[in-house]
Parts: structure tokens; sequence; C-alpha cells
């Protein structure tokens, strides 16, 4: 981002404010990094050995965030971007760093269509009757 | 999530996740129906959007584009420990429409939401969904005030296809709405069946 303010228009305005940093910080690399998209329910997963993230000085404050959240309970990439307040792109690209550094895994979502048996979808109904 | 770690420093349990999309046009009801069954307030994200209404996918240069931001809400059921349901409401507009495709890949199904009285803000989602073979249930949230037709009015107004579930629905009613979610999954289970003996007969 320029010092300058130019080109800022759009982007600094209320709405924009908070992913700014970030994305100054993701600037110049995709979200897909020749992979795929990740999906919004994929589920971000804590490795046991990352256990001091904050001591690896290529994180940023959000990577660090990210780790500690998905330490307790693992998390979906849209349950992350709402509790850090940061768009979905951002997340994603936070989350790829940090499966390349291997402090997390991500597990992707199993489409429907490719669901083993019908199991998972009779727990649903069952789950959902138990609410 | 409330599962949190264990003492013994089991690892912590990773659930299979599924979603289900909450279609309608703008005022009905959509956010009040995840509301009414999610175990947490509905939380909102954001995806950052170029003028030309996409998605930016690559970071490079994005002070220099005109963005936008459009915002959808979530909530989220834990059916199980190791088994989680996300809601997403779609947003309104269809000029955000490739939100849609994100959203309805791998998505297990949808309700979509009419009211009577504009029946016509429906269509597009009906449209959607169909094309896209994505199995959907019509949710018809009941206004007061608004006029009761016969479900076969309804349908017909909707061009529904025989096989698609209509149901009427209080969208601030969790067991509606929990109603609503079931029958989906029910045409889910029913339609995938159903693709199964095509593919085999
Ligand atoms: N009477 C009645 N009002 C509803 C129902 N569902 C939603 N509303 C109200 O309609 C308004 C719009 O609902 P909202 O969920 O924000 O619509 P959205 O734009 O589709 O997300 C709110 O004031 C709700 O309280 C319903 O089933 N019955
Ligand atoms: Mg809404």
């Amino acid at each position: 981002m320029s010092a300058d303010g130019q080109g800022r228009r759009h982007w600094f305005d209320d709405e924009a404010g908070p992913v700014v940093r970030p994305y100054a910080m993701t600037r110049g690399r995709t979200s897909s990094q020749g992979q795929h998209r990740l999906d919004l329910i994929a589920v971000v997963v804590t490795e046991p050995h990352a256990d001091d993230p904050e001591a690896d000085h290529m994180l940023a404050p959000e990577h660090v965030d990210i780790v500690e959240l998905c330490r307790d309970a693992p998390q979906s990439v849209a349950e992350l971007a709402a509790e850090l307040d940061l768009p979905i792109g951002v997340v994603r690209v936070l989350v790829g760093d940090l499966v390349d550094a291997e402090f997390v895994h991500v597990n992707r979502p199993v489409p429907p269509a490719e669901l083993p048996d019908e199991s998972i979808l009779r727990d649903v109904i069952n789950g959902l009757r138990a609410l | 999530m409330i599962f949190g770690r264990s003492e013994r420093g089991k690892p912590p349990v990773e659930p299979v996740t599924l979603k289900i999309l909450v279609a309608g046009g703008f005022g009905v009801g959509k956010t009040t129906l995840v509301g009414a069954v999610s175990e947490i307030r509905p939380l909102r994200t954001e995806e950052l959007l170029t003028e030309a209404g996409r998605p930016v996918d690559d970071t490079s240069g994005v002070e220099g584009k005109h963005t936008t931001t459009v915002a959808m809400d979530f909530g989220r059921i834990t059916l199980r420990e190791d088994l989680v349901l996300y809601l997403f409401g779609t947003p309104g507009q269809e000029r955000f429409w490739f939100m849609w495709d994100e959203l309805s890949e791998g998505a297990l199904g949808a309700v979509v939401l009419a009211d009577t009285r504009r029946l016509e803000d429906s269509f597009a989602a009906v449209d959607y969904f169909e094309r896209r073979s994505i199995p959907f249930l019509v949710g018809v949230n009941c206004f007061e005030g608004a006029p009761r037709y016969p479900v076969e009015d309804v349908r017909q107004a909707l061009d529904l296809d025989d096989g698609v579930p209509l149901m009427m629905c209080d969208a601030r009613d969790r067991e509606s709405v929990k109603e609503a979610l079931i029958g989906v999954v029910q045409h889910a289970m029913a339609y995938a069946a159903d693709r199964r003996q095509t593919v085999t007969t």
C-alpha cells in the first residue's frame, strides 16, 4: 500500500478499514496457490506440535490467532472469518500459509454426492429431531 | 466450539461438516430462520469483491481495484460432537450470485423461503437450484396479514416440479424451522437414491 494515499479511495472506507493490514500482508499472492479453494466449511485443525506459534517471526498476529483458535476446537473457515472479522479471502490466504508451515491441517468437507452411504444423512435427521 | 480439549491432552474431535443454504428475496426471513435454530447468534462473514462483482482472489494490487464487500449470515448446529451442520443465508442481490456458486458447491440442499405477497422474489432462487440439480424445499413463510393460498396454488405460481416439497413455515419458530431442515435432508436422501437408480438401471 502506498503511503501517499493514492488509490485508497475505494479501500480506506469504514467497512474496509480492518482488512487493510492483512491484505497488505497477503498482497501478491493468490488465495488458491494452485490448490482448490478452501470451502467455507473446511475445518482447520491445529497440529499438536504447533505449541508456540508466537516464536515464529514469519507469522503475523492473525496467523497466531488462527493457530490458537483451532487448537482447542477445530473451526471452519467461515467461523474463523467471523471470529477474526476478516474477509474470507484473507482467511484463506492465512490458512494456506499455516498449512505450508505445517502449523495446521485442513479437513475438506465430503461433498454429499460422495458420501459412502446414507447413514450420515440419517444421523443429521435424527440429530435435528433431537434438538 | 463448545467441545474443548480434554484435560488428558486427547486430540480435539475433527467434525464432519455439512451445509444447507437458505435462499429467497430480501426480507423473506432468511436471517430469522438461521437465528431460530443456530446455537450461535447468526454470524456474518464478508467477501471482498471487485467492482465487476467477482471475488478478490488474487490479492495483488487489490488496493488499486474498486472493491466492495458482500456479507452473508451463517449459523451452526452441532448435531453430535463429530457432526456439524452449517446454515448459510445467501446474499439477496442477483449481482452476488457468484457467491451462490461458491456456497452451493457441496451443499446438502437448500430451503427457498417464499412470501405469498411477493412470490416473484423467489423465482430466481427456485430457478437457480433447479438448474444445478441441487435438492431444495420451498418454505412458505406465513407472515401475519399475508393472504393464505392453497398449497397447490403456490406450487403452480412458482411452477414447481412435482418432486419439490413445499411446506408452510414460520421462520421465527424453532420447531417449524427444524421441520423444514429435516424436510431438506429427507428430500436430499430421496434425490440421491433416485440418482443411484438412474445410474444402475
Ligand atoms: N410474521 C412473521 N414475520 C417474520 C417471519 N420471518 C421473518 N419475519 C420478520 O420479517 C423481517 C425480515 O426478516 P429477515 O430474517 O431479516 O429477512 P431476510 O432479509 O430474508 O434475512 C424481520 O422483521 C422478521 O422479524 C415469519 O415467519 N412471520
Ligand atoms: Mg438477512
